[in-house]
């Protein structure tokens, strides 16, 4: 196993840390949200990032993809989280991408994954119901009926639910909420009739939807999969939504990290530096453990991912986990830092903050994933 | 297959071969082997696991072969570790020369130093002790005061230094004196001497976990021969600096050492809390558990990402603050853990009503505690941390 970046994707990283401080910075999702952006994020650059192949990461080659796994993608995503960027990268690139090269038939590859890589098309993962990730509690029912399948029920805080072309929707075809088995996955276009798309704001000021489905027909060419066995096909490109994810909030973290080193060393109080608090510094220094650890969760996640070892499911967990845990610390102990300046909205290490909170809940919290840890550990 | 694929099978053959069964069992820490003039092997194995290492030079794997190492490079002493963890063998032989004094003696020694001691150290001949920490000189070591003063032929070293571990048991020691009084840090030297020299003297200390492992050690007039001094004079504290960062390295792995005797966290949890379906019943200390091995987890796979990135000529420097840290915390957090889950079993000091394990898990709780204050506090390594990986002003 290797932990060190390899040349590919250390050029990825420096391109992407290039790429989003000039034109995806911090100041670009403030201006989405104060302008009260109807798409929520920026599609001119979207088209940009798809022409270096970053929307096709996980897309094969032979489907018009850039194949550089998941090692490669959660160095974009870390690069992006440095500067919130706001994107389609992981409703589409990360977690669609995958989905559809692996379970997706022949037809729906041809159809979906050129247009996902060319960044024309993009996707939602409805999955959660409530207001916390709970895959087995999923209730919304696809019932067949005269050959197709007709969807009805909620989701709720549906990454890019109101800018996808296609949503992604996991429905119960069988059995009762609280068990994973008899899901199934759907395709279903976002302009189906009887599917209504509400946009949500969150503190975070990116993109979530709540979607109703009311009576949603859908011929059975949308299936992905068979029927019924959903989240084991679903379980794997989780995994890799939680490590892509980590990566992001190890990014942000690790920038609302470097801000505040920068303000401790600048901040005078009592005629000196306020880093030279020992109060501050040993929290400083613990920070930094935390960081270091996370980030080798995070890679030796990706890493796993990519070799499809035994392990993945196991080390996404403690990625996403400890991601969780260290971007809780580092954003609060950020704004404390800071004193008043960090309340302001003027400052950008609130925006950390909120962000920090809303991916934690993406995909599982902390605990979330120290239950799924011990459950595959076998305690 | 690649060199190391080669070298990786060649090991597991060699370690298959050569390592006894009973040596690839945890080992009490009663019977490890630290060598030295008065060695004991209280397992009869471990001497011919410890004979045979010592001649393939793995007790110190990546020392010149010239001075009785293994001759390996740094990936290929990861190779090994990992395959003496796979089968569960037996560290062959401790001691602070093979993880503190070899290292900086084999970087600032001179040639005749090198040759004396070295081999020793490699063979398990010599048992070195430490003398650093004074009565007046804790977390600020450089404040010292031992005298050392140059009478022409011999050194004449006067003074006390205290938590010395295993002075009484030492064959030599490497000390730190003072050979300058008006300078702190540019008045300290580093000395060798036999602890058996006349005016030497070791009295063992009792600790919380009642072992005797350290002492306070007395010098009175005491004459080391002028070639012992190491490096140039009043310079020691750099070489002092640099032992350190051995020193942390040894302990954070150390404390894994002795914790790999008392079985995991979970387990333990297992055993007191009982489960339903293989999971441990109460959902709090379940939480606590799964925390605490993730941690351990995470901070395994960052002592690898950092050997992976120094032998890739990447190594970020302070990491042997953070891993001393952040090691000797957690080895502190996982015997809490137990005791939470044990409850009383796992306070037991002595006698009936206890397994050997719980008896040991208590001691050990208590040992732990000494991790984060041996070889520099943990506020001490935060310090670090903040000054040289973070630039942090004073
Ligand atoms: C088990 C064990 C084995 C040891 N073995 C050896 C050995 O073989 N050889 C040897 O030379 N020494 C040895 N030591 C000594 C050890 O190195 C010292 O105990 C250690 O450096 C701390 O010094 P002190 O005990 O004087 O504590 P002090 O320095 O008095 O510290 C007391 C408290 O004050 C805190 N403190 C001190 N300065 C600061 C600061 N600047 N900022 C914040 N907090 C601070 C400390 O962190 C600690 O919590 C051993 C100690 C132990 C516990």
């Amino acid at each position: 196993m290797s932990m060190v970046l390899n040349d590919e994707q250390r050029m990825l990283q420096a391109a992407a840390r290039d790429f989003f401080t000039t034109r995806l910075p911090v100041g670009a999702l403030r201006r989405l949200r104060d302008t009260q952006d109807a798409d929520g994020f920026d599609r001119a650059a979207w088209r940009e990032m798809a022409d270096l192949g970053w929307a096709g990461v996980l897309v094969p080659e032979a489907h018009g993809g850039s194949d550089f796994g998941y090692a490669g993608l959660g160095q974009i995503l870390e690069e992006g989280g440095r500067t919130l960027a706001a994107s389609p990268l992981v409703a589409t690139a990360l977690i669609a991408a995958p989905l559809l090269a692996r379970a997706g038939t022949a037809a729906q590859q041809d159809r979906l994954l050129g247009p996902l890589a060319a960044g024309e098309r993009l996707f939602a993962l409805a999955l959660d119901e409530g207001p916390r990730h709970a895959p087995a509690q999923t209730a919304l029912r696809a019932t067949g009926v005269d050959g197709a399948w007709v969807l009805n029920g909620v989701k709720r805080f549906v990454l890019d639910g109101h800018v996808a072309d296609e949503i992604i929707v996991v429905a119960r075809t069988a059995g009762s909420p609280g068990s994973t088995d008899g899901l199934s996955l759907l395709l279903v276009p976002a302009n189906a009739p009887g599917l209504v798309r509400t946009r949500v704001s969150l503190v975070d000021s990116r993109n979530v939807a709540d979607l109703e489905f009311r009576d949603v027909r859908v011929e059975p060419p949308a299936l992905i999969g068979a029927p019924h066995t959903g989240y084991a096909l679903l379980e794997p490109v989780l995994d890799g939504a939680c490590a892509g994810l980590a990566a992001e909030m190890l990014g942000s973290a690790q920038e609302a990290f470097d801000r505040t080193l920068d303000y401790l060393k600048l901040r005078q109080q009592f005629g000196v530096a306020i880093g030279s608090f020992q109060a501050l510094k040993h929290r400083a220094a613990q920070m930094l453990c935390e960081l270091e650890l996370t980030r080798s969760a995070v890679l030796a996640a990706l890493v796993a991912l990519d070799a499809r070892r035994d392990d993945a499911a196991l080390l996404a967990s403690l990625a996403k986990a400890k991601a969780c845990d260290t971007a809780e610390l580092v954003s609060n102990e950020a704004v404390q830092m800071h004193g008043g300046i960090g309340m302001t909205d003027a400052a950008d290490i609130g925006l950390f903050l909120k962000r920090a909170r809303v991916a934690q809940q993406s995909f599982g919290d902390a605990g979330f994933h120290r239950a799924r840890y011990a459950r595959l550990k076998g305690f | 297959m690649t060199t190391e694929d080669e070298f990786r099978a060649d090991t597991r053959a060699w370690l298959e071969a050569q390592c006894p069964l009973s040596m690839r069992t945890p080992m009490p820490e009663d019977e490890r082997v630290w060598g030295g003039r008065h060695a004991s092997f209280r397992h009869p194995d471990s001497r011919v696991w410890f004979e045979r290492m010592v001649g393939r030079g793995w007790t110190v794997p990546t020392w010149p072969r010239e001075y009785g190492g293994g001759g390996l490079s740094a990936a290929e002493a990861i190779v090994l570790k990992e395959e003496m963890q796979r089968l569960g063998c037996r560290t062959p032989l401790f001691g602070f020369g093979i993880s503190m004094l070899g290292p900086v003696l084999l970087k600032y020694g001179s040639p005749a130093q090198k040759a004396e001691h070295l081999p020793k150290i490699a063979r398990g001949e010599i048992r070195w002790c430490q003398g650093y920490s004074e009565p007046g000189a804790g977390s600020d070591l450089a404040s010292l005061q031992t005298k050392c003063e140059d009478r022409g032929d011999h050194w004449l070293v006067n003074g006390q230094k205290v938590w010395t571990s295993y002075a009484h048991l030492a064959d030599w020691i490497f000390c730190l004196v003072r050979t300058d009084t008006g300078a702190k840090h540019g008045g300290i030297s580093f000395l060798l001497f036999d602890m058996a020299s006349a005016g030497v003297e070791a009295r063992p200390i009792k600790l919380i976990s009642g072992a005797s492992a350290f002492c306070e050690t007395f010098f009175t007039n005491v004459r080391v021969p002028k070639d012992q001094l190491v490096g140039r004079l009043n310079d020691g504290w750099t070489i002092a600096k640099e032992l350190l960062q051995h020193e942390r390295g040894m302990i954070s792995e150390i404390g894994r050492a002795i914790g790999a005797t008392v079985p995991s966290v979970d387990v333990v949890a297992q055993r007191y809390l009982g489960d339903v379906d293989g999971r441990i019943v109460d959902p709090v200390l379940r939480d606590a558990v799964a925390r605490h091995v993730m941690d351990d987890h995470a901070f395994q796979l960052t002592l690898r990402r950092a050997a992976e990135e120094s032998e890739a000529g990447a190594a970020s420097g302070g990491l042997s603050s953070m891993f001393k840290y952040y090691g000797t915390e957690q080895n502190k957090r996982k015997f809490e853990l137990i005791l939470k889950c044990a409850g009383h079993a796992a306070l037991g000091w002595e006698g009936a009503g206890f397994d050997e394990s719980e008896l040991l898990a208590c001691r050990t709780w208590l040992r732990s505690k000494g991790n984060s204050i041996e070889g520099g506090t943990s506020e001490i390594q935060l310090n670090v941390i903040a000054k040289r990986v973070l630039g942090l002003p004073d």
